[in-house]
């Protein structure tokens, strides 16, 4: 299980309202795109996911985000171990300036998930499958990842996070810096991890989101306005600013 | 109207530039053409290797072994004070200290840089020198250690402002990435932040030695100008620059001893010239 219910939640930077009031529930194994005009709090709703907003100054938060059923703003819960289950893939990649092969086993060596190098070997190996990096840099892992192209890049990012087996997998906008070939390379491969993961995907794309999201959320001013298939956002929503954005009338 | 301010201003820039690369160059033939004249009387491998410094005796040696040993003790034991504290406190700085903190650190370690080094001699010889005397109980607190500490204290500044610039400039979103994969802060701060800044810090590290191996007045306070090699850092040394500041109101213009002592000045321009130099290659590396 690793559906995200979300309850009441609300979140400030500061004194600033950034989300108001979400209540979602994502499903599990499956992609949910999260679309809205810039400025209305996805990339916030995102990051909320993993905590990782926990470490900008200022940040609070208010309601509940359940994954399993258990709410990872409860005091007990430990965001090394909650992070290492909800991966998260960045806008611009951000491979770390090591080598391929360290980039991979940083999540494996951090987290003292395997400490046999047969086996992290293994996993690594695994990992670069998954995304379809493996032969083009099997005969050079220990090169640097900055030596790779943005694509690639992008897949290393999407590699590491594998590699330390979360159960979902974040990607705040993943090819907005990419080219439109290279895009259509990471949505496929988005498609294929969807048999495994939760994945939620921001995007500001709504072609993007209509092509590979079965769900899919709009927002607006920091607002959940509508959550539902999304064929039935894009060809037929119930609320009359949905239907303004997807069919391109403003954002 | 603008264009001619301009073309002045550049020409002013383009001449200060050009004569300070000319004093730098004329200063370096101005050593060698003495120290050469020094060489032609007195053997380099002698005064190299050499350990006696009796200028004035009536067989005068001039042997620089004990104070380039002097100098570097001094260096070195400042380095092992001074390299770790400044690292660390560079990395509070830039890493853990609430803004406010983070801004009065900066321009107190900034200020700190202003204080001349022998007012911080002067301060080192009333407090440190004593301390170290009574702490180890030996006989005199004038000592290579005493050197180390307070010169540890001036190069302070320079390791922790030139490391803090380093781990500041690593992005915010290696850092991020980090911690998204379940890294803890200190885990992402020590196997990414720490690897990436490290030219930046190699950099402040060698142009703190460039500044220690350079330092005279301070030096020449407190560690007990005694110019035989030191049997431990609680000796009493000497070095190159408290030996130049120390004799040359002394000496006869262009006797032997005069020459001698531009020879030691050229052996320390060299040395400075190696350390910046090692600077300036981590610190086009950082960029
Ligand atoms: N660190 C921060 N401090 C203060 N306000 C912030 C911060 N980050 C974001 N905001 C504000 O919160 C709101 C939501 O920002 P967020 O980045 O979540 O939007 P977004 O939907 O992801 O936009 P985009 O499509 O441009 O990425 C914006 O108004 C933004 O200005
Ligand atoms: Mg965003």
């Amino acid at each position: 299980m690793s559906n995200i219910e979300i309850k009441n939640f609300n979140m400030y930077y500061t004194n600033f309202h950034a989300l108001k009031n979400i209540n979602i529930n994502i499903a599990e194994k499956r992609v949910t795109a999260i679309i809205g005009p810039s400025g209305c709090g996805k990339s916030s709703l995102l990051r909320s996911i993993n905590r990782i907003n926990d470490t900008v100054d200022g940040v609070h938060t208010s309601g509940e985000i359940n994954i399993s059923g258990k709410n990872i703003y409860n005091i007990e819960v430990n965001v090394g171990i909650l992070r290492r289950n909800v991966g998260m893939v960045f806008q611009r990649p951000n491979p770390f300036p090591i080598s391929i092969y360290e980039n991979v086993a940083f999540g494996l060596k951090v987290n003292r998930i395997y400490s046999n190098k047969n086996v992290i070997d293994d996993v690594i190996e695994k990992s670069l499958k998954a995304v379809l990096l493996w032969n083009h840099v099997k005969d050079k892992l220990r090169k640097s990842a900055l030596s790779l192209t943005l694509e690639q890049q992008q897949r290393l990012c999407i590699a590491r996070v594998i590699a330390v087996a979360p159960s979902i997998i974040l990607l705040d906008e993943p090819c907005s810096s990419l080219d439109p070939i290279a895009t259509q390379k990471i949505e496929e491969l988005i498609m294929q991890l969807s048999n495994k993961y939760t994945i939620v995907l921001v995007t500001h794309n709504m072609q993007q989101a209509a092509r590979i999201s079965r769900s899919t959320a709009f927002m607006f001013l920091g607002k959940l306005i509508e959550f539902d298939d999304t064929e039935k956002i894009f060809t037929n929503p119930s609320i009359k600013e949905t239907e303004d954005y997807v069919s391109g009338r403003f954002g | 109207m603008k264009k001619t301010k301009n073309t002045i201003i550049e020409i002013i820039i383009f001449m200060c530039g050009t004569l300070s690369v000319i004093f730098v160059v004329s200063i370096f033939i101005f050593l060698l053409k003495e120290s050469l004249g020094f060489f032609r009387e007195y053997n380099i491998l002698k005064f190299i290797t050499g350990r006696n410094w009796y200028p004035d005796s009536n067989e005068p040696s001039f042997g620089i072994f004990p104070m380039v040993i002097g100098s570097f003790l001094v260096t070195f034991g400042a380095c092992i004070i001074a390299v770790p504290i400044g690292v660390m406190a560079a990395l509070y700085i830039s890493e853990i200290a609430p803004k406010y903190v983070h801004d009065i650190l900066k321009f107190l370690v900034e200020l700190m840089a202003t204080i001349p080094s022998v007012v911080i001699g002067l301060i080192g010889m009333c407090t440190i020198v004593p301390f170290v005397k009574n702490f180890f109980n030996i006989p005199t607190g004038l000592t290579a250690f005493s050197g180390s500490i307070m010169l540890a204290f001036m190069v302070m500044p320079t390791i922790v402002t030139i490391s803090e610039d380093a781990i500041h400039s690593v992005p915010w979103k290696y850092r991020e990435g980090a911690l998204a994969l379940g890294a803890t802060k200190w885990q992402a701060i020590r196997r990414i932040v720490l690897k990436e800044a490290r030219p930046g810090i190699i950099a402040a590290i060698m142009l703190g030695i460039g500044r220690l191996i350079g330092e005279t007045m301070a030096v020449m306070m407190i560690t007990g100008n005694s110019a035989s090699i030191p049997k431990s850092i609680f000796s009493p040394v000497r070095t190159m620059t408290a030996t130049i500041a120390a004799e040359m109101g002394e000496v006869v213009k262009c006797d032997i001893h005069y020459k001698a002592l531009f020879a030691v000045g050229l052996v320390l321009f060299i040395i400075t010239f190696i350390v910046n130099f090692i600077a300036d290659f981590f610190l086009g590396k950082n960029k």
